[in-house]
């Protein structure tokens, strides 16, 4: 079995469950929803195990480098995760849709965990944007999927224009790159970059429009302005599945396409390094500066997620490191594999408290830490990580964005982050320091399951696992990147 | 798993476990009790003659990254074996101190600082050194906020300022630690291990040399309250409920001047020696002494003043630290050591006072000897050393660090340089000290009370922690040689590197 086949079923439970939930009454969405994290758990065991040969007809537009197989995994944790906040969300979805059922909620996330994955294997910018569409399209239903409320029909409609208008942007680029270069393909791509016979200003022409396409999708400054809105309206775990599994699809994308135009020698590099660094220092500006004036923890977390993306970035504009055994791409991965565990351990306890009532404004989460200790104690790990405080996986990821970034001598961009993860502090810390605050909150405790309990506290030991022994992460993307590095060379 | 180990991650388990639901009082006592005891082992049997320069005794290493390599490495020399001490004497008198009725989360905000300054002090790996002190930070913010005094609005206030201050030094200090791990690394990897930066720090150019150490200078020193990035430790301390003032004031304040003998002198001598480095310094450890000086002067209450003061006295540790030989230097430690002790006192004793009185404004208190003549004795022995009298703790600092400064190598009799001028002028702050430290002394123990405000002597029991920290104060001020012998070789590093 090939791990190609792997996607092929994924796609096909997705569209089982969504269809059981259409014609079988009687299968609960709690029954589907475990349903879909079995699979998510069962295609992450197959992953390891299954060959990774590959079928003749589809290795002319599917590549299995380590990097496309880390990020297969990560698409597949992330989207169990997401499922598992669907079902700790039941009684909040269920309110809001006709028949009190939500499946497609289920079915869809496994269907755009299949793009993630099939993305991540893509060698050339059709099938990028195939993916990309597969993921985009099921995130505007995924989206505006609670439609009685307001808030989600209005994030529905900003998502599906502005998205729609930023895929046309990313095909205007494609097809200027293929006129200026000839080829649809990253090989091509690269090797094209540094022929002196191609026409550098129309290269150059396309690729802004190609990275102005992938970057709506990551949230990087300048086409950020959906994201608050659209993580406020959005349901959580599908905020959730935005902020961290969007945002990873989008950054291999973005991976690979770095990696072409910054081939060695390539006659762009120039210009495709300031553009990115331009944009990584107005994304962790514009992301962390607003962030300090929410009063809404969910809006709040979007101006995170968009300074996140900055940093991201910056890590992609820094190119190889000279001293790390780490690519970009490998710190980027790195990044995005500490920034799971925490933001999902940040939306759980919106979800939760959102079970109880309680709504996602910093004056409504007062008092948490009486009614929830566990709660507020997971909730200030995954704000500390957020925040970049050392001994958590968070601070790993920016130590080592600002290692390759002070190696480069990128002092301009390095000072707009510090002041982003200064301003980081203050705004992480206000939630904190909500949550223990304890006047005028009603002393109901939250109730959780003993599943819950221990799920939400894995993740939490994994982001201190990560802050503290970071080499098992490190190995797995040494490994997978270091062959992503030569293969380059 | 080595002594140090456990002496780091013991307070953090027993915070989980009050966390979980144990007794809190008696697992926080007992805790910091077994921390004291083991390091007063570790002291007991450490013999600073067999290490040799830029050696550690009861070393462990486990590696955590390859490549940056990172291991969380522990080991102990003088210096860190005198500030751990400090750490856990301070920490037990902070926890016993505790009020009874208070809450748990006292107890487990006490052990996490305990736990990041120990893991500071006690770790030769340059990630881990800032990453429990950060660890320890967070808790010292939280309590301020959410337990500390005065009105909601204020102390929010003064937690938010405390918050991104320090988040900022910590930023700026994190921008040059990266840099000194770019610039002195060996070979393809980059390194965070202490021993192995400095094998190439001789080679390193004068003038990168200098901007890191200014950069480090800044983080640190900011930390600690250099003038003029000191102005958020008086109100912190003056808000932060006592056993947090206690030991942020005690021992985390002392980070920064740890980070600079230990990471940014040896490292960077050249840094160090710079002319206009230390013109700069010296002009801001003045600032400390002459300016906060007269702040303190001016304080109406007795809180402000302890906490004005402490920031007054880091000046004293950062003239030795600018002096850079030898005595000044260990002078320094010995400073370093004795006022975490006398000010941990100093708060521990005011926080009695505002518990008991409502107030610690000097005008409306007075004659409080009378009934508690044993808290005006104890009270006594934290101005005395304070002020730096001889016999108690700090005098002996003081006396090294001056002493230090008109070293024969720094100064010709017939012409005095910066530094002795800025000795002569930080003498000065002695008279202040005692200016400002006898008078509330008087109008706190004398004289009769505007309102007939009084307070009884402690318990038998609470007074264990004031007679505990007092009498470290005499021990070492009689005879210093307890502490100045532990670091025999401390400074061989910085020796060698030309201080």
């Amino acid at each position: 079995m090939s791990v190609f086949s792997i996607e092929v079923l994924l796609a096909l439970l997705g569209l089982v469950i969504i269809a059981a939930a259409a014609f079988l009454p009687q299968v609960s969405d709690r029954v589907l929803a475990w349903t879909g994290i079995a699979g998510c758990g069962g295609a992450l065991l197959l992953l390891t195990v299954a060959s990774k040969a590959l079928p003749a007809f589809v290795a002319p537009f599917y590549s299995l480098d380590s990097l496309a197989l880390f990020y297969k995994g990560f698409a597949l944790v992330i989207t169990a995760l997401v499922l598992w906040l669907v079902t700790e969300s039941e009684k909040t979805l269920g309110g809001y849709s006709l028949d009190g059922r939500f499946g497609e909620l289920i079915g869809l996330p496994l269907i755009v965990c299949t793009g993630m994955m099939w993305m991540a294997s893509a060698k050339d910018l059709v099938t990028v944007f195939v993916t990309l569409e597969l993921v985009t399209v099921s995130f505007y239903v995924l989206v505006a999927y609670t439609r009685k409320s307001a808030l989600s029909l209005e994030a529905g409609v900003k998502y599906l224009i502005l998205g729609a208008a930023a895929t046309g942007v990313l095909i205007y680029g494609s097809a200027w790159v293929y006129g200026a270069t000839g080829s649809l393909t990253f090989e091509g791509i690269a090797a094209a970059v540094k022929n002196p016979a191609v026409d550098k200003s129309v290269l150059l022409f396309g690729s802004v429009f190609l990275l102005a396409g992938v970057g709506f999708k990551v949230a990087a400054a300048p086409f950020h302005m959906w994201v608050p809105d659209v993580y406020q309206g959005a349901s959580t775990p599908v905020t959730t599945f935005l902020s961290v599994g969007s945002k990873a699809s989008g950054f291999i994308v973005l991976t690979r396409v770095i990696d072409a135009l910054l081939a060695d020698g390539s006659r762009v590099a120039g210009e495709v390094t300031g553009m990115l660094l331009i944009s990584a220092a107005i994304t962790i500006l514009l992301g962390s500066l607003p962030a300090i004036f929410q009063t809404s923890v969910k809006r709040l977390l979007a101006y995170s997620s968009i300074s996140h993306a900055g940093f991201l970035l910056l890590a992609l504009a820094s190119g190889a490191p000279v001293r790390l055994d780490l690519s970009s791409g490998g710190i980027v991965a790195f990044y995005l594999a500490t920034y799971l565990p925490m933001t999902v351990l940040a939306f759980f306890v919106l979800c939760v408290a959102r079970r109880h009532g309680i709504g996602d404004s910093l004056d409504e989460i007062k008092g948490l830490g009486r009614r929830s200790p566990l709660l507020a104690f997971l909730l200030t790990i995954a704000m500390a990580s957020l925040a970049g405080l050392p001994l958590t996986a968070g601070f790993l990821g920016k130590m080592l964005v600002f290692i390759a970034a002070v190696d480069h001598g990128y002092w301009g961009v390095i000072g707009c982050a510090v002041v982003g993860a200064a301003a980081g502090f203050y705004y992480y810390f206000k939630v904190i320091l909500a949550i223990y605050t304890n006047e005028g909150s009603a002393e109901e405790p939250l109730r959780l399951s003993i599943a819950s309990q221990a799920i939400a506290t894995s993740l939490a030991i994994v982001i201190v696992f990560l802050g503290i022994y970071p080499r098992p992460l490190q190995m797995a993307l040494v490994s997978s990147t270091g062959a992503h590095v030569n293969a380059q060379k | 798993m080595s002594l140090l180990e456990i002496v780091i991650f013991l307070p953090i388990l027993a915070a989980l476990a009050i966390w979980l639901g144990l007794p809190a009082r008696a697992t926080s006592v007992t805790v910091a009790l077994i921390n004291l005891l083991i390091v007063g082992w570790v002291a007991l049997g450490f013999d600073a003659g067999r290490l040799g320069a830029g050696e550690y005794a009861h070393v462990s290493s486990r590696v955590v990254l390859e490549n940056p390599a990172i291991a969380f490495a522990v080991g102990i020399d003088g210096m860190s074996l005198i500030l751990a001490l400090l750490t856990t004497l301070v920490t037990f008198a902070a926890v016993w101190q505790i009020f009874a009725e208070k809450d748990a989360v006292f107890h487990i905000a006490s052990l996490l600082i305990s736990a990041g300054a120990l893991g500071a002090f006690l770790s030769t790996d340059l990630f881990f050194i800032y990453g429990f002190h950060e660890l320890a930070l967070i808790p010292t913010f939280l309590m301020i906020a959410l337990h500390g005094h005065g009105d909601r609005e204020a102390r929010r206030a003064v937690a938010w300022k405390i918050t991104v201050y320090l988040g900022l030094a910590s930023l700026v200090l994190l921008a040059g630690l990266a840099a000194l791990v770019l610039n002195l690394s060996e070979g393809p990897v980059l390194t965070f291990d202490l021993t192995a930066l400095a094998h190439k720090s001789a080679s390193l150019p004068a003038a990168t040399q200098e901007w890191i150490f200014f950069t480090l200078l800044l983080g640190f020193g900011a930390l600690v309250s250099l003038f003029p990035f000191h102005s958020w430790a008086a109100p912190a301390y003056a808000t932060a409920p006592t056993s947090v003032a206690m030991l942020h004031a005690g021992v985390l304040k002392k980070f920064g001047l740890y980070g600079l003998l230990r990471i940014a002198m040896p490292l960077l001598p050249l840094g160090a020696q710079a002319p206009w480095i230390q013109h700069a310094l010296l002009l801001m450890l003045l600032g400390n002494i002459l300016v906060m000086g007269l702040v303190t002067i001016h304080q109406s209450r007795l809180d402000d003043m302890l906490a004005n003061s402490s920031v007054m006295h880091m000046g004293y540790i950062f003239l030795g630290i600018a002096a850079g030989n030898e005595l000044a230097l260990k002078g320094a430690v010995v400073l370093m050591f004795a006022h975490g002790i006398s000010i941990a006192l100093s708060f521990a004793l005011c926080g009695r006072m505002r518990n008991q009185l409502g107030t610690l404004e000097f005008d409306k208190l007075g004659g409080l000897a009378t009934h508690a003549p044993m808290l005006a004795v104890v009270f006594a022995f934290a101005a005395f050393a304070s002020i730096g009298l001889p016999g108690l703790a700090n005098f002996a600092g003081e006396v090294m660090v001056f002493a230090g400064t008109f070293d024969t190598k720094l100064w010709s009799p017939e012409r005095l340089n910066a530094l002795q001028w800025t000795t002569i002028l930080a003498l000065w702050g002695v008279v202040m000290s005692a200016v400002y430290m006898l008078r509330a002394y008087r109008k706190l123990f004398f004289g009769t009370a505007a309102s007939g405000l009084y307070m009884k002597d402690p318990s038998a029991g609470q007074r264990v922690p004031l007679v505990l920290l007092a009498a470290v104060l005499l021990i070492v001020g009689c005879c210093p040689s307890t502490l100045i012998d532990l670091m025999k070789t401390a400074w061989t590093t910085a020796k060698v590197a030309g201080l």
